[in-house]
């Protein structure tokens, strides 16, 4: 298998993780996810560095954000499918 | 593949346990003895001396602590002889007394009366005495399981929970079964996955000893300071800058550290040794990373594993640490602090299972003699845990 881009943990997360330096955006991202090892493509919208999130479907403002098939935080602005996710459109719901 | 079979080349000291290290370590009590215990360390080559901030006027249960992170430190099977010194003979003998249970040679010096060149002159004798006779010691084989593995992460980000994280599970999903003792900890950065770690209590009491250090730690420090919502400092602006958004995506990266299949059997108050045999156990400390690594060897394990993802560069005077990462900007820009490099995980060139065997490996190698990164860089940091102001 070709190295992939972006890896995500569970199937049922909707955020993944770039693991390659130097993402740009319009990159057809190969995608795995590490639990059952099965791929798919991806589209970054944005420049993104590495570690950083990328929403797999579109997410809207509100939403919980699954992650290790865990609750990670919400939304606190809309992203679109492939693009940045992070500090900020996105929060803890602790505090 | 049975691992009770692999044996390193390490010292069994008088107690039974096995020591990777053989320090002769010169320890002050007390901030104030720092000057004599470094002109100790200076005369005598082969000798260490420990300074720290700490031990006056402290009192209740912050005396407890310091104690126990002094006695602790003294045990620990790395040193082979300590020589203490305090400014007054009260606490210098408390400290002293209790390294001496583990029957290794401790002397002991006090300043007051003496002044610190007598006291340097009659600790120098002693500390070159300790030299000649622990140089001498020899290493013997010791089974691989017989060693005390404790682990911390720290500058985490994605890449840890992905990588680096994992592999020190594996390690310990293949060790702990075979009796290895294992140690993690930080409390606050659990925050988030706590649930989840309640439910790795191997039995109920640990669970709720678990839960009840938590919920402590929550109001008592989280609750009764904060000033904003701890944004800026959980996940900190490092983890923040790597990718990580919310205090639940680190815990939940962070307790990737106990593998699939292990279980605590107890948890432990800082420095505290462990009682109930092998087997892993939760630590509370602080998150703070030589903080976190001086509690776990004053509790007496004798190597750390240390995944970073961002490149956390800390190290210990008498417990080396082996650091682990994933992440290939990381290896690239600062590679001489990482021992394992994990990055082919993300690549998808490296299995789990496969970076957790390289990491046992690692073990070996550093109980058989091998320097890690941040001893030859000479990383020493020693930060004493304080609970509250003194006297």
């Amino acid at each position: 298998m070709s190295k992939p881009h972006l890896l995500v943990h569970e199937s049922k997360d909707n955020v993944g993780v770039v693991v390659i330096e130097g993402l740009t955006a319009g990159t057809e991202m190969l995608c795995v996810v590490t639990h059952d090892n099965s791929d798919f493509k991806l589209t970054a919208k944005h420049d993104i560095p590495i570690g950083h999130k990328v929403a797999l479907t579109d997410l809207a403002d509100g939403e919980t954000i699954i992650k290790y098939g865990e609750d990670i935080g919400k939304m606190v602005a809309a992203a679109g499918q492939g693009e940045h996710v992070h500090t900020h459109n996105m929060k803890t719901k602790r505090w | 593949m049975s691992y009770t079979n692999r044996t390193v080349k390490a010292w069994r000291r008088e107690n039974g346990r096995v020591g990777v290290r053989n320090h002769v370590v010169i320890l002050p009590v007390d901030d104030i003895s720092n000057a004599a215990c470094e002109a100790v360390a200076n005369n005598i080559k082969g000798t260490m001396a420990i300074p720290h901030a700490y031990g006056r006027l402290q009192f209740g249960a912050d005396l407890d602590l310091h104690f126990r992170t002094m006695i602790g430190t003294g045990s620990n099977p790395n040193v082979a002889a300590v020589v203490v010194i305090g400014i007054e003979p009260g606490w210098t003998k408390i400290i002293a007394d209790g390294i001496r249970e583990t029957g290794k040679p401790v002397a002991e010096f006090s300043i007051e009366q003496n002044g610190d060149i007598k006291t340097i002159a009659d600790a120098s004798w002693k500390a070159k005495e300790f030299v000649h006779w622990a140089t001498e010691l020899q290493k013997e084989d010791c089974p691989l399981t017989d060693l005390w593995v404790s682990t911390k992460c720290g500058e985490s980000d994605t890449t840890t929970g992905l990588s680096s994280c994992p592999t020190v599970g594996n390690m310990y999903d293949k060790l702990i079964p075979e009796g290895l003792y294992g140690c993690f900890g930080e409390t606050s950065e659990i925050t988030g996955a706590e649930h989840i770690c309640e439910k790795r209590a191997a039995n109920p009491e640990a669970a709720e000893k678990f839960m009840a250090i938590f919920k402590e730690y929550s109001e008592n420090v989280i609750f009764a300071n904060q000033t904003d919502d701890l944004s800026d400092s959980q996940p900190t602006k490092g983890n923040i800058l790597g990718g990580l958004t919310t205090i639940e995506e680190k815990a939940l990266g962070n307790l990737e550290k106990i593998g699939r299949e292990c279980t605590y059997i107890d948890a432990l108050q800082a420095a505290e040794e462990p009682k109930k045999g092998e087997g892993l156990y939760f630590m509370d400390t602080s998150s703070a990373a030589a903080e976190c690594v001086v509690l776990m060897a004053a509790a007496g394990y004798v190597i750390h594993t240390f995944p970073t993802g961002q490149g956390n560069v800390v190290g210990n005077p008498i417990v080396p640490v082996i650091k682990i990462s994933g992440n290939p900007r990381t290896l690239r820009t600062m590679g001489e602090h990482i021992d394992v490099d994990v990055t082919g995980v993300l690549s998808r060139e490296q299995t789990i299972d496969e970076a957790g065997d390289a990491l046992i490996d690692m073990i070996e190698r550093t109980a058989n003699g091998r320097n890690t990164a941040a001893e030859a860089l000479g990383h020493v940091e020693f930060s004493m845990t304080k609970l509250y102001r003194s006297a």
